[in-house]
């Protein structure tokens, strides 16, 4: 009976082939999201150990825990994983790679081999980045700023540079493969006014990634090179103009930002309208909203250099034209609000981390405009002002909408359902946490407490512990869904093609889908979002 | 995926999830553009650098640019634009099916590049016997010094010329040697008899690479061979 069971079993993408080849081997878009799933979760734990030693450090005023050296080593190190190893890979790399050509109903992404080798660089950057920690760390700053990275201190900066371009390589291979995919694989009647929002925000997305990157890619050569063979490019001592490492590097590392956040936007863009039940408030607008959001990216990066030295007439117009990054940002905020509107709300798991995103990410984006404002930011440049406004961006924006996006593709990935309440307690202890843990750090900034130090002055002491006691509240909360995803893998519910009663070509095939995605090639004759046309699935519509 | 049924049906240059050969080939075609586009930017960030030290040293610029030798560039120059025009032949050959004019002109290509990496060696080792390698041994002295320069030469400001000259050549030699390593790959399926007219367009996109790298070329060498070169007095 069992061998029975077996045969009638339906394939699919996780059961087609089984052993270790078949995996490091696979050109299977769905395969290589759950290789990259694995290795930037690892990334990312390894980059919270750090935070929560830093966080330690910080419970008291007197540097007791760890020395000023380990400590600068340790910010720079949780900066470098977090940004290069988890932020800027994880929804693109994980969601994005498994729904790209599932949500325009294509096979693959045009060209599989690449999308493998990108995880291979990702790999050989991320082993180059560990061997770079044990042996002893960087201490410059995930920034590298120079001439302090060039020519003074005697940590890892090539090693650690080294690692940070390949990994910039995997990054610029990954949005290649997704423009040509989103231009030249879209199903017959997937036409750009059809295609999903998340679509779009990759798309925005990748562009920034094809433009920026090299940028830096070719910064962190000239870096390499300043030190290993006494270049004078960047050192003021030879002749060299630091400003113009910080132009560069801000070039791609503002955008950066943005490759980290437009993903989050488009996931929390396909599961507002899910979960309320409605047609996507301001299709067009939020679309176009994403390319806005990509292009103005890319004329701001000197709002980072205020204080170091540029003339007060380019600070002024870098200022105002980042007011304008404001506009896309406030669009997409009201578009989504307004698609609530009268909409059929319930607060399944994704739309309370939808939620967090928008109030988070509001946050996070008005005190950006504090900062754009030439004389409020010379009052708070590198104070913790700037620190907890970041991570209410890249933290409580980026985290959010990636755990949302998790929660709500689920289904599709594992073929499983998590279990629904002890998803809705993570996401509210990760609210709660992420809140105790950054909200302090506003008030610490506006104090005036300056950004990586390991020592600060007592009167300071109350809110860091508050912001300690945070993120290890914060620490549990993103420790759960990986232990609850894992289990329900095994004995979670099973997962009907489209448990959310959502929209989208993803939800039209089977969970987990087969290994080319669809039985045959879908043509799609309908608007995206017509919520009106499905109904919602008894489930969701009860409380749970 | 040689297993899959539909590879089979439409020959095997067809990849299992593309619906058609022109997909395909445009698919092909797009991303080479893009990963162009990311080149441009890449050399970007060096053509800034140099546009920024060039109005701020330039008396150094010059002197730097005339210390180059101008004969082997312009020779390296007229061998990569005939270079780029064999490739853009051996595309036209490839579309028409002729196999064995295709091969030599991928032949000559390759040895249109690898003359291009021994001219330029020939004018780095010139470099390094005038001590003109950035670091320690760094010489500036026997420089020309521009007539109209009332200082002297800086000899720091003047490594930052020789800086980005070695690091511009450099990345772009580096990009010749990954382009003639392309060149030979497709020189061997060329000689198989792999290229077809319905089916070239690896020779289309490769072809796209190196006439990249050489427009890179045309940009180095009147920025870094001819600043100020017009005749003296």
């Amino acid at each position: 009976m069992a061998t029975a069971a077996i045969t009638t079993e339906r394939e699919h993408y996780l059961n087609k082939e089984y052993g270790i080849r078949s995996w490091l081997l696979t050109t299977d878009h769905k395969r290589i999201a759950l290789l990259y799933l694995i290795s930037i979760t690892f990334f990312f734990f390894i980059g919270g150990f750090f935070a929560l030693l830093i966080r330690l450090e910080l419970l008291t005023p007197a540097g007791d825990l760890v020395q000023a050296d380990t400590y600068n080593k340790l910010f720079t190190m949780h900066g470098m994983v977090m940004i290069f190893f988890f932020l800027i890979p994880s929804i693109p790399a994980v969601l994005g790679n498994f729904l790209v050509p599932m949500m325009i109903g294509a096979k693959d992404l045009a060209f599989p081999r690449i999308n493998l080798l990108s995880w291979y660089l990702y790999i050989i950057a991320g082993i180059m980045m560990l061997h770079c920690m044990v042996t002893g760390g960087v201490d410059t700053g995930w920034t590298f700023y120079t001439p302090f990275s060039t020519a003074f201190t005697n940590t890892k900066v090539i090693e650690a540079g080294l690692s940070v371009f390949v990994a910039g390589f995997s990054s610029i291979l990954t949005g290649l493969n997704f423009v040509v995919t989103i231009h030249r694989m879209r199903a017959p009647g997937m036409t750009w006014s059809r295609l999903p929002l998340f679509i779009w925000a990759h798309y925005a997305t990748s562009i920034i990634q094809l433009l920026g990157t090299p940028v830096l890619a070719v910064t962190l050569v000239l870096v390499v090179c300043e030190r290993v063979l006494g270049l004078g490019i960047f050192d003021p001592n030879r002749g060299g103009d630091p400003l113009l490492f910080q132009h560069l590097f801000w070039f791609y590392s503002h955008p950066a930002v943005y490759i980290m956040i437009l993903p989050s936007m488009g996931v929390v863009a396909e599961i507002v309208p899910c979960f309320s039940r409605k047609r996507i408030f301001g299709y067009q607008a939020v679309a176009l909203s994403s390319i806005a959001i990509a292009v103005f990216g890319f004329l701001v990066w000197a709002h980072h250099m205020f204080v170091a030295g540029i003339s007060l007439y380019s600070a002024m117009i870098f200022s105002i034209l980042s007011y304008l990054v404001a506009v896309p940002s406030a669009i997409k905020v009201f578009n989504w609000t307004a698609t609530m509107y009268k909409g059929s709300v319930t607060f399944s798991t994704p739309m309370l981390y939808a939620f967090g995103f928008i109030g988070l990410f509001t946050m996070g984006g008005l005190t950006g405009l504090f900062l754009a404002c030439l004389g409020i930011d010379v009052h708070v440049t590198d104070t913790y002002f700037v620190v907890a406004h970041f991570h209410y961006i890249m933290v409580g924006g980026a985290v959010m909408g990636y755990l949302g996006g998790m929660h709500f593709w689920w289904p599709k990935i594992s073929g499983r359902l998590y279990p629904e309440w002890l998803g809705k307690f993570a996401a509210l202890i990760v609210f709660l946490g992420f809140n105790l843990t950054f909200f302090p750090q506003f008030i610490l900034g506006y104090l005036g407490m300056p950004r990586r130090y390991w020592q600060y002055p007592a009167e300071f002491q109350v809110l860091n512990v508050m912001s300690t006691a945070g993120s290890t509240i914060l620490a549990v909360g993103y420790v759960l869904p990986m232990v609850y995803f894992l289990w329900s893998m095994r004995y979670g519910k099973i997962a009907d093609e489209n448990p959310w009663g959502a929209a989208g070509l993803e939800w039209k095939t089977a969970s987990p889908p087969p290994t080319f995605n669809f039985e045959e090639t879908p043509e799609v004759t309908w608007e995206a979002y017509n919520y009106d046309q499905i109904p919602a699935p008894a489930e969701v519509l009860i409380e749970r | 995926m040689s297993d899959s049924p539909i590879a089979v049906e439409h020959g095997p240059e067809l990849r299992h999830h593309f619906a058609s050969v022109e997909q395909q080939r445009d698919a092909a075609s797009l991303g080479m553009w893009l990963f162009l586009a990311t080149e441009i930017m890449f050399f970007g960030g060096m053509f800034c650098a140099y546009l920024i030290y060039r109005m701020w040293y330039f008396n150094e610029f010059a002197a730097g640019s005339r210390s180059l030798n101008l004969k082997w560039g312009t020779i390296n120059t007229i061998v990569l634009i005939c270079s780029s025009l064999t490739v853009a032949l051996g595309v036209r050959a490839a579309q028409m099916g002729k196999r064995k004019l295709l091969v030599i002109l991928l032949i000559l290509t390759i040895v249109f590049g690898l003359a291009f990496l021994g001219i330029k060696g020939i004018e780095w080792h010139e470099k390094y016997e005038h001590h003109h390698i950035p670091g320690a041994s760094f010489d500036a002295t026997a420089l020309e010094k521009p007539p109209y320069s009332n200082g002297g030469i800086d000899p720091s400001h003047e490594q930052i010329y020789f800086s980005l000259y070695f690091a511009m050549t450099g990345l772009h030699a580096l990009h010749m040697i990954i382009g003639v390593g392309i060149f030979a790959f497709l020189l061997f399926h060329a000689w198989k008899g792999r290229y077809t007219p319905q089916y070239n367009t690896p020779i289309e996109i490769g072809g796209l690479y190196w006439h990249f790298v050489d427009i890179v070329w045309i940009y180095l060498f009147p920025l870094l061979y001819l600043i100020d070169r017009k005749p003296l007095g």
